[in-house]
């Protein structure tokens, strides 16, 4: 019986701290309140984006839609004069088949990494991208044209290469938990966690970080630039929980992942949804989900007429703010 | 407007009556199959029965037809208990002489025909029948030049490590199929291996003769008939396989561990057709166990229940259930390694695929081969990415290099006398096929690590879902008692309802376990 008291003593502070696993993720959350006539709004970046724009939340604008491979010679008319855009597999996942153009002349253009690429270049990966080669299963794809997300430069020291993304769990319409993950080299200048991006945990209340992981461990400063990254703060944070907020009355998915990027010009933009979120960000944020999903789930009996994004934003900074930074601590001892 | 709060909470409610309501029904129908049918709790060695089954097929020219089948009779070893025969529209008598026959007769014959005939024999550790037929005449023997001095050599050495004609015959029998036995390579470059030893046999003195007869292995299907050496010793006789490849199996009975049965003693035709062409004979065998009282009558009671159940069905079919029953055990392991372990798998079946294919080697063999088919086909894969061919494609592409790898080793490993490598052919291809490009997929989006992490995971889960139905107790228990499968499935039904961590969760969230 060892075995089982060593299960229990290591289950049981968990349980306190209400952190959910993936059983009871897929079993009490994603199965009960996500309909699955429902997930290809989300699973689908442009019917995603389309929804968008008819709801009015900002996404980055749609500059194109590549089809069939007939329509590549279209990338001409389709890409900005000027400046870069990015080339998107619409069934994509997990970073693949995105290409980001910072720049071009028109038979040159240049790579996220500096490195300059020729067209046919260019024109060989819409041809894969359409194909299938980065959907789920190999069906065949579209290609979304949008255009560049520009990163605010203050912020260039928290990231590697990549652009940022911020990714905010949103239950019945209130946000409930938010992090940020960070590209690294390891990552290879992806914001995915399971690559090696770092996952920053956000306070709700006031967008500050509050503690960091890598490869679910914590971690103190961004390994590649050496920037102390208790030093995040996301501007316009509460207009950001807003957008994320509004995009449950879009995808009418009741736990939802909602990916958004800061832009230095254009401000929060919405970047994907997700239906399946993953669990790190209870790692991120050193807390677990539970207690906040079951405070909003208590919540809908006492208030039957819906209150709007703003009104649950404001509730939920209320309700799910971190007061004490846990950076502190280990900071002092170095 | 959300349909969210619908379906909350009834779905709990229901699925515990549908766990209570399997649960029950498992165990009232597996008491019931141990106490009104007399099944036992345990597999019981000691009261085993052989169901063999012989069909005849041939196509039949138009005019009056007669087939001839030769049956079997008790012997030592193993005692007739019941015999059936399926022949629609045919007149039969039964011959019972010397070698016992079953006549088949039919007016007036068009198209293909199809004869079963089916035993049950008890397996009789004790050996209690006594010896039938007279032994046959010694037949005076005349070996040619270059053979002789190879035969008084084999001769001498058999006769130096054994006491009686049946470890005589049994150190023959061995010399004979022993690959690098100069001497019987001779012998055999002129002579079948059954002729070889009848004429070494005479040459000693020993009254043997050539018989038909089956090897008994579980759950074989389309088996041919073999030539056997029948040895007499006074009143006992025994047979032999001097061809085998399995050197342990030459004696009948159940010592043997393929025991041998037989089938036709006068060295004659099994099967003969008149009115005609293309006839075969082909056997099936299926080893159950049960309890001395349940004989084949209670099994065959007119009981709805037991007349709807898969035990009525014919053997052919039933040994494909013997495998198919097993299953939903497999599929019970990989739930729980995921629900309550939390193993990473490439593809979520494929484990259990690949578990049955170990189930007909051995789990080392089965093993390596996946590795070695698997690890080649990687490379192989890698080649063909070059190509930058449609997904579709690809994997095509893919199953027919596995098809040949397959193919390729098979032969190596007959050449390299490595017997287990020819029955790689039971690895499932197009599902090797889906793995190697999964895994090479992986390697290239998450790296090496990754496709480690899966592929251990994989075999692991692969390994204990064959353990699982490699026991035979199970096997016992999942064929007799068919309410285990309600059970299994109340288990499945529970662990897919199941919403604690995983185990490996709990290494996961440990940072989050320690702080305040
Ligand atoms: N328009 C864009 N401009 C710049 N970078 C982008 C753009 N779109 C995506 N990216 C980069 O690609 C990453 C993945 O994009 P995302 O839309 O989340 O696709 P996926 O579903 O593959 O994760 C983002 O985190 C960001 O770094
Ligand atoms: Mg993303």
């Amino acid at each position: 019986m060892k075995f089982v008291d060593i299960l229990q003593q290591w289950s049981r502070p968990l349980r306190d701290k209400g952190v959910m696993g993936l059983n009871e993720r897929n079993i009490s959350y994603i199965n009960r309140y996500n309909s699955r006539h429902l997930y290809p709004r989300v699973d689908d970046k442009l019917k995603t984006k389309l929804l968008a724009e008819r709801y009015r939340i900002n996404t980055p604008e749609l500059l194109g839609v590549i089809r069939s491979h007939g329509e590549i010679k279209r990338l001409a008319e389709v890409q900005p004069a000027q400046g870069g855009f990015a080339i998107k597999p619409s069934k994509g996942s997990g970073g693949k088949g995105i290409l980001v153009i910072q720049q071009h002349d028109g038979e040159r253009y240049q790579k996220a990494s500096g490195e300059w690429i020729d067209r046919s270049r260019v024109e060989r990966h819409l041809s894969n991208l359409i194909s299938g080669l980065y959907s789920l299963g190999g069906s065949p794809d579209v290609a979304i044209i949008e255009r560049l997300i520009n990163f605010d430069p203050a912020y260039s020291d928290f990231t590697f290469e990549g652009v940022p993304d911020i990714r905010v769990i949103v239950f019945k319409g209130y946000p409930v938990m938010a992090m940020m993950r960070l590209s690294t080299k390891s990552s290879d200048g992806k914001a995915n966690l399971h690559q090696g991006a770092i996952g920053v945990g956000l306070d709700l209340a006031s967008g500050k970080a509050t503690r960091a992981v890598q490869h679910d461990r914590p971690v103190m400063e961004h390994p590649d630039t050496g920037q102390a990254l208790s030093e995040l703060i996301i501007p316009d944070w509460q207009h950001l929980l807003t957008l994320a907020a509004s995009c449950y009355d879009m995808a009418g998915l009741g736990y939802l992942g909602a990916d958004l990027v800061l832009d230095k010009d254009y401000g929060p933009q919405l970047l994907e949804l997700n239906a399946r979120p993953g669990l790190a960000i209870q790692l991120a944020n050193g807390c677990g989900l539970k207690p906040r999903l079951a405070l909003v789930e208590s919540l809908d009996e006492e208030t039957p007429d819906r209150p709007d994004a703003a009104d649950r934003v404001a509730w939920a900074q209320k309700q799910f703010s971190t007061p004490e930074v846990a950076f502190e601590l280990p900071v002092a001892t170095v | 407007m959300k349909p969210e709060q619908i379906h909350a909470k009834r779905p709990k409610s229901l699925l515990k009556w549908i766990i209570v309501f399997l649960l029950v029904a498992g165990t009232a129908y597996t008491l019931y199959r141990h106490y009104i049918h007399g099944i036992a709790w345990w597999p019981d060695t000691r009261q085993e029965l052989w169901d063999v089954e012989a069909r005849v097929e041939f196509d039949a020219t138009g005019g009056p037809v007669h087939v001839k089948l030769a049956l079997p009779a008790s012997q030592p070893g193993f005692i007739l208990q019941s015999e059936h025969t399926a022949s629609p529209g045919y007149g039969l008598g039964f011959d019972e002489g010397r070698q016992r026959y079953a006549d088949w007769t039919l007016r007036n014959g068009q198209g293909s025909q199809l004869l079963y005939y089916r035993a049950q024999f008890r397996v009789d550790p004790q050996r209690r029948i006594p010896q039938l037929g007279e032994p046959p005449e010694i037949r005076p023997v005349v070996w040619s030049t270059p053979l002789k001095t190879a035969a008084a050599q084999l001769l001498a050495s058999a006769y130096q490590v054994s006491s009686d004609p049946f470890s005589f015959a049994r150190a023959l029998a061995q010399r004979l199929q022993n690959p690098d036995n100069q001497n019987a390579r001779l012998l055999l470059s002129e002579l079948s291996p059954v002729e070889a030893m009848l004429r070494l046999l005479n040459q000693a003195d020993f009254h043997a003769r050539e018989v038909h007869g089956l090897r008994l292995e579980d759950g074989r299907r389309r088996q041919p008939v073999q030539s056997l050496v029948q040895v007499f010793s006074g009143n006992e006789w025994r047979l032999f396989d001097p061809s085998s490849s399995q050197p342990s199996a030459t004696t009948s009975g159940s010592d043997a561990k393929v025991p041998l049965l037989l089938w036709e003693q006068l060295g004659g035709p099994v099967l003969e057709v008149v009115g005609g062409k293309n006839s075969s004979v082909t056997f099936s065998m299926l080893k159950t166990s049960e309890p001395a009282t349940a004989s084949s009558n209670t099994r065959m009671a007119s009981d709805a229940l037991l007349s709807l159940s898969i035990h009525s069905l014919p053997i052919a079919e039933q040994s494909v259930f013997k495998t198919l029953l097993l299953l939903p055990l497999g599929a019970l392991i990989v739930v729980a390694l995921r629900v309550l372990v939390g193993l990473k798998t490439s593809g979520t079946f494929m484990p259990v695929l690949i578990a049955l294919a170990f189930l007909q080697m051995s789990i080392l063999t089965g093993l390596i081969t996946f590795l070695l088919v698997v690890g080649a086909g990687l490379l192989l894969r890698q080649t063909l990415a070059n190509l930058n061919l449609l997904l579709v494609a690809r994997v095509s592409a893919v199953i027919v290099c596995v098809v040949g790898l397959v193919s390729l080793f098979s032969v190596l490993s007959f050449h390299l006398d490595i017997e287990s490598g020819l029955k790689m052919t039971f690895f499932p291809m197009i599902i090797l096929a889906w793995t190697i490009e999964r895994m090479s997929i992986l390697w290239e989006e998450e790296g090496p690590h990754e496709v480690l992490v899966q592929g251990f995971g994989s075999l692991m889960t692969a390994t204990l879902a064959w353990a699982a139905m490699d026991l035979s107790v199970m096997r016992y228990w999942m064929f007799n008692f068919l309410g285990l499968q309600l059970i299994v499935l109340a288990l499945i039904l529970m662990l897919g309802s199941y919403t604690g961590y995983r185990l490996s969760e709990l290494r996961r969230f440990a940072p989050l376990r320690n702080n305040d």
